[in-house]
């Protein structure tokens, strides 16, 4: 059973290592960040089967990909926290000469990374290779994945989608951060998506939905069942229903602080919001 | 004056067939991913001996390159195949993220470049991709010049840790470089020795500049000729130790002359040996539907192309 107590904590230290991260480079993307806060630490903490350490071919562990990487400062709060790398090198968000640039890459050798993401939509092609891989290996653990709303507006998702249920790739997990916005505005606004469940259902896939995406039980149960789903010939897709912005109250609902930083008072105010919880870095 | 005999007319893309075949039974690791040209990349054998270690995208250029970056996370050597304008120019920036600057172990296999691809006409006849490619920090760029030495290249690349671009061509053209021979990435091949001037070649243009090497010996001039099927990294000794004898040089490419073979050298000798240079290759221009032979000759991408610029280039001494 999952002490979700702990995992909440984990979170609020998570939302205010983001608020902390951009603060001080005055610039990234808290808004994205925030509302994937609770996925990334159920994740890292609870759900996925991770070896110590960090090796890239990653045998014998669950991997996970993140395709929308303009949130690295969820990934590398999550990733630090978890262990692979000191927390203290959070300080170098976006520094010059830092291993933590401003999208997740392999160049500079950061533990955890596998792929270099920020050009959006390349992530679920990506994620299918490896998941392939695993198959060759005979590697029964599995691969997750995290895509952007707005991102499925990129084709080639569609080739990846259109792929992985041809080839029954059923030991992937892609999760959809539904959140309805992107920079310009919400996704109906822009570029409308449809009916995302319906689209990859047409296109073959077993779809579980999570409405409260930014709540921890709601994620462990909605992600459980996603896990049952896979190895019956099906990829499986997660709709994750989440708030942008969510845990400081100024930031959600609004595609507003997609990528932008609070000022001194902002980030004052979003740190009373979330008290300090394991220490910040 | 060294001859060397064509063994008869094939095609490199079979050369890179056979080399994959040979990878299939040697290498446990070497995977293969085709975007609907099993035919056109000759990948048919490979496929048949080894099903399970091939996968075939569909018609999704973008989605085989992320595959192929993903396979090599679990120790996979994706080998992918499509003609070289969709291995290139159509997805540049998955090629760019996904595998350069993440730097997977992909080799990126490509068919049907430049001119000879022939009647199909300039959509498809891709005279930018070396361009492209060499542009790409850690890329490594090959362009070997017939059957043998594709198959040996092909082989060789599964060897070497890192991204790789390889590029071949549909017609059959002669097959002069022996058999099972052992490809050197980066080192260029000393094919003959000349005083007068030297002939740096890639590809198709190397059997060429043979051809031209001897009209050249008929009429009085010495030419030096030089295999560079590694574009990068550039074997610049090479090169630089030939025009030190010759003090001109002419280079030869089925590409444009913008971004290709000619440029990388130019660079090398502007900075360490300035030297007369001709450019064979093509002048910012599409290619059109024609025959292989027709469309070189109109181009000005064959043996008497090379002969008349090697006559222009001595002058300039």
């Amino acid at each position: 059973m999952a002490n979700t107590q702990l995992l909440e904590d984990i979170t609020t230290q998570v939302r205010r290592d983001i608020l902390r991260m951009v603060h001080k480079v005055n610039s990234g993307h808290p808004g994205g960040s925030l509302g994937c806060a609770e996925f990334f630490v159920a994740l890292y903490n609870e759900i996925m089967d991770r070896n110590d350490g960090f090796d890239m071919d990653g045998i014998g562990e669950d991997l996970f990909f993140l395709s929308n990487g303009h949130i690295s400062p969820v990934y590398y709060s999550v990733l630090a926290r978890a262990g692979y790398f000191p927390v203290d090198e959070l300080n170098t968000f976006r520094l010059i000469n830092s291993r933590l640039q401003g999208h997740p890459t392999t160049h500079e050798g950061l533990p955890g990374i596998r792929i270099a993401s920020g050009s959006l939509g390349q992530g679920m092609s990506v994620a299918l290779g490896a998941a392939q891989a695993k198959k060759l290996n005979g590697d029964n653990h599995l691969i997750y994945s995290l895509h952007g709303d707005g991102e499925l507006q990129e084709g080639q998702n569609w080739e990846a989608i259109m792929y992985a249920a041809g080839n029954n790739v059923d030991n992937i997990i892609s999760t959809i951060d539904l959140n309805g916005q992107q920079i310009d505005g919400s996704t109906d606004t822009v570029l409308p998506l449809g009916s995302v469940k319906g689209k990859f259902e047409a296109f073959g896939w077993t779809v579980v939905e999570i409405e409260e995406g930014n709540n921890i039980e709601a994620i462990l149960k909605g992600m459980a069942e996603a896990k049952a789903l896979t190895g019956k010939g099906k990829p499986v897709c997660v709709l994750l229903k989440t708030v942008m912005g969510n845990g400081v109250d100024f930031m959600m609902h609004t595609h507003a602080w997609h990528g932008k930083a609070p000022n001194d008072e902002q980030l004052a105010e979003g740190l009373l919001q979330n008290p300090e919880t394991l220490g910040d870095y | 004056m060294k001859t060397y005999e064509n063994q008869g007319n094939k095609d490199t893309r079979s050369g890179f067939g056979a080399g994959l075949t040979e990878l299939g039974r040697t290498n446990p690791n070497v995977v293969a991913l085709c975007a609907d040209l099993i035919g056109s990349l000759k990948m048919d054998q490979f496929i048949e001996e080894n099903p399970e270690r091939f996968f075939q995208i569909g018609i999704a250029e973008a989605n085989m390159m992320g595959v192929a970056a993903g396979l090599t996370i679990g120790g996979k050597i994706p080998f992918t195949g499509t003609f070289a304008n969709f291995s290139t120019g159509r997805v540049y920036d998955q090629i760019r993220q996904s595998i350069a600057y993440s730097n997977k172990n992909v080799k990126i296999c490509a068919s049907h470049a430049g001119l000879t691809l022939g009647e199909d006409g300039a959509t498809h006849q891709i005279l930018e991709d070396i361009g492209l490619m060499k542009m790409l920090p850690g890329m490594t760029v090959i362009n070997p010049c017939d059957y043998n030495q594709t198959k040996a290249a092909t082989m060789a690349i599964a060897e070497h840790e890192g991204p790789v671009y390889l590029r071949f061509g549909r017609p059959k053209v002669a097959n002069f470089t022996p058999e099972n021979q052992k490809f050197e990435i980066g080192k260029a091949l000393h094919l003959q020795d000349g005083t007068d001037v030297t002939i740096a070649a890639t590809g198709h243009l190397v059997w060429e500049a043979l051809e031209a090497a001897k009209t050249l010996n008929e009429n009085g001039i010495s030419a030096e000729v030089i295999n560079i099927h590694t574009i990068k990294p550039l074997d610049a000794k090479a090169i630089i130790d030939s025009v030190s004898k010759t003090k001109c040089i002419v280079t030869a490419e089925e590409h444009n002359h913008l971004g290709g073979l000619g440029e990388s050298i130019a660079r090398v000798l502007s900075q360490h040996k300035p030297t007369p240079q001709e450019f064979v290759a093509t002048n910012d221009t599409f290619g059109e539907s024609g025959t292989p032979a027709q469309l070189m000759e109109k181009y000005g991408l064959n043996a008497n192309a090379i002969v008349k610029a090697c006559e222009n280039v001595i002058k300039r001494k």
